[in-house]
């Protein structure tokens, strides 16, 4: 079993060293082979250890395993641990499992590009940082794959470097990412400080037993942790650089939305709720941040124009959904959005790369149209996962998993309320938006033919994936609708399961009826505004929005407006202004005067002999004059 | 035999320096610069050998041999460069070897 352990993370990592080595001179076949091969097996591995863990749990509930000592310095020895309890299986199987799938994708869609290699030597190295931040037992090594991950989403969104855009979406997602782990990276240094440990589970057990609830140290040290967090998983105010990173190919954005990258920092507060549940300010904060993005990113979505875009804001919505169920306490819930997110947002990107690539990069939904019968395999799995996504009543996975986080919301305490409004009209958002455009996608006329139609390799995920995203929600399901707690009686012994639950089965009922006649509401809505075409031809919604309004929700509430007036420019201005680096001043005088020095020294060389003469003599007088009166 | 006091003989050593360094300074002609040097040197030669008999010691007059090498080897030089400078420049002003700097 430890074994298998080190295998997961291990076999993807040595995937990608092996591609960026030989990726040029392997054969694409090959090629894929090599990456594909890398993860499913670890998928693979990941399934047989969730088996054994299951069947057999190991002492403790969980399973550390220290490779080797990282490095030794002043009293810390962090190793190279993992440390596999439920959480981080969840986490481990569903990342695996779905980055599985989006490489199978991937070698199909990716067939005609020259950078093969490159592109799964980088998936893999991300799937691979990923599960070592899931996996990591010590802070260290989870700050280590917080940085991977980071690293190759710069690299994969940057994948096309040859445009600018591209470059300078993959650098904002770089930057923007890093002001997060700024504030992650003070927040272990003051863990370290203050508790002496960086291991996750010796960290909270002495934050237990030194901190008292609502201490300074477990509010600014969790705090932090959040700051983190809220830049991984784009949540406001760092949520600028998601819907730019759709700059990469389609299967990157699969994966960054789904398996990896933006669920990091969901993982991060779940693995670490220990710290939050001692600040119960910082998780007040929590889910008042998941209302407002979710919020604000599902009326984004509402306006955007690109599927890619839409797909991008319905992200951020929904880990706003996860936010709001993690400031809530219920960790478990936030992970079970967490699962049924990854399989209907990987379904959602990897169903729009098929129409973008058939339809020739076409990313406007209003030049799409018709797809129903052009691509029916796409339009039924596309349908799938926006059901889920939309949380479509009692069917679908995400139905099951927003309704735990709503009823979770209602039963928190004081703000309960207020949160669960939040969600519920996020619920009505959702399925707004999502219909906008499957109708708008699918049920239009057609506008363009559709000239590449997927290979089998692309469409086996598509299906595999639907029917997790129609199916998965059944492992949990609320005490009114047949009270199956599978999901939540596995992460128990480490986020304690089920504990937030309405009053009564009745009051339980009655916050399903709600949500579902809140979906219903905006499905029926979006039905009734965008079923057909209107017949006189509607603006033109592509390239100058009608509304300054519209224009200001599409560009995302005006957010990178905002930080490009206060912190782009003025920086930048800061940088024009010291060009010359005032530090380099003294420095740079130093040098001046010695060269004035040198060219005053190099007139008195005249090559006249004489004055050479004389200024010996003067010299020579100088020094008997001073040798004998002083 | 009376001796010449020794302030006397250097004084005339310093007068002897003193002609041959404004004789240095004032002659353009390469050749005369040589000949100042030399009555420059004899007028260190000359205080030494003066300041050896003040003190009744031999040491001024084993210097004034060591000057004497080193003036005749510094003449040789000194010739041998006079006649590169006359045959490069054409003559022996030395202001003409003026470009040699740097």
């Amino acid at each position: 079993m430890v074994t298998i352990l080190w295998l997961i993370p291990a076999l993807p990592l040595a995937g990608s060293v092996v591609l960026a080595i030989l990726g040029r001179s392997l054969p694409r076949r090959a090629v894929a082979w090599i990456g594909t091969g890398a993860v499913g097996l670890a998928a693979l591995l990941a399934i047989i250890l969730a088996w054994r863990f299951i069947g057999s749990p190991p002492p403790g509930d969980a399973l550390t395993t220290t490779a080797w000592t990282w490095f030794e310095a002043g009293g810390l020895r962090p190793g190279i641990s993992f440390h596999l309890d439920a959480l981080s299986l969840v986490f481990t199987l569903v990342v695996t499992f779905v980055g599985f799938l989006i490489h199978l994708y991937s070698a199909g869609f990716m067939a005609g590009d020259d950078g093969y290699g490159r592109f799964f030597a980088y998936m893999n190295l991300f799937v691979g940082s990923m599960l070592v931040l899931v996996l990591a037992a010590n802070l260290l090594v989870l700050y280590l794959g917080w940085e991977g991950v980071g690293l190759c989403s710069y690299l994969l969104i940057g994948f096309w470097f040859k445009d600018p855009a591209n470059v300078r979406a993959a650098e904002k997602a770089f930057i923007v990412t890093r002001i997060g782990d700024t504030a992650l990276a003070v927040g272990l240094f003051l863990i370290y400080s203050r508790l002496g440990t960086l291991d996750i589970q010796a960290v909270g057990a002495q934050a237990l037993a030194q901190c008292p609830v609502g201490s300074t140290l477990a509010i600014v040290a969790s705090a932090l942790l959040l700051g983190g967090a809220v830049g991984k998983s784009a949540q406001l105010p760092l949520q600028t650089w998601l819907p730019d990173a759709m700059a990469g190919p389609t299967p990157v954005s699969a994966l960054i939305h789904a398996a990896t990258m933006v669920t990091a920092g969901v993982y991060l507060i779940a693995r670490m709720h220990v710290l939050f549940e001692l600040a119960p300010p910082v998780r007040l904060a929590v889910g008042l941040i998941g209302a407002a993005t979710l919020l604000m990113a599902g009326v984004s979505a509402l306006v955007q124009v690109d599927i890619k875009r839409i797909l991008a804001y319905s992200t951020i919505s929904q880990v706003g959904y996860m936010f709001l169920a993690l400031g809530a306490g219920a960790w478990s819930a936030a992970v079970f959005h967490f699962v049924t997110h990854a399989f209907f947002k990987a379904l959602l990107f990897l169903g729009a790369g098929v129409i973008i690539l058939g339809l020739e990069d076409e990313h406007d939904i209003f030049k799409m149209g018709g797809l129903r019968r052009e691509l029916p395999l796409v339009f039924w799995t596309f349908l799938a996962g926006s059901v889920s996504l939309a949380a479509l009543p009692l069917v679908t996975a995400g139905f099951y998993s927003k309704e735990w986080i709503l009823a979770a919301t209602f039963a928190s305490g004081d703000h309960g309320h207020w949160l669960w409004i939040a969600g519920l009209a996020g619920a009505f958002l959702t399925a707004l938006y999502t219909f906008r455009m499957v109708f708008v996608v699918f049920a239009w006329p057609a506008t363009s033919p559709v000239r590449r139609r997927p290979v089998a390799g692309m469409t086996v995920p598509l299906v595999v994936l639907a029917v997790l995203s129609l199916g998965v929600g059944f492992l949990e399901t609320p005490r009114a609708l047949g009270n199956v707690p599978v999901f939540s009686s596995l992460l128990k012994p480490i986020l304690g399961g089920r504990r937030l639950e309405p009053e009564s089965l009745a009051e339980d009922a009655g916050l399903i009826i709600i949500s579902s006649l809140v979906v219903a509401a905006g499905l029926f809505l979006a039905w009734f505004i965008y079923r057909r075409k209107p017949s006189p031809e509607p603006a033109p919604e592509g390239a100058k929005a009608v509304h300054p309004a519209h224009r200001f929700l599409r560009s995302g509430w005006g957010f990178d407006w905002l930080y490009e007036r206060l912190f782009v420019r003025p920086l930048a201005w800061l940088a024009r202004v010291n060009r010359n680096d005032v530090i380099d001043l003294p420095f740079r005088g130093l040098a001046g005067a010695a060269n004035a020095g040198h060219a005053v020294l190099a007139r008195t060389q005249t090559g006249r002999l004489r004055w050479y003469a004389a200024a010996l003599a003067v010299g020579a007088a100088v020094v008997i004059l001073v040798a004998v009166f002083l | 035999m009376s001796s010449v006091p020794y302030e006397s003989v250097i004084v005339v050593a310093g007068v002897l320096f003193v002609l041959g360094l404004a004789g240095l300074l004032a002659r353009r002609n390469l050749l005369f610069v040589l000949v100042s040097l030399e009555i420059m040197v004899n007028a260190a030669g000359l205080a030494f050998v003066a300041a050896g008999s003040r003190w009744g010691r031999p040491d001024g007059q084993v210097v004034f041999l060591f000057i004497l090498a080193v003036a005749a080897a510094e003449v040789s030089v000194g010739l041998a460069l006079l006649l590169q400078i006359r045959r490069h420049f054409k003559t022996l002003d030395s202001n003409a070897a003026g470009t040699m700097k740097g």
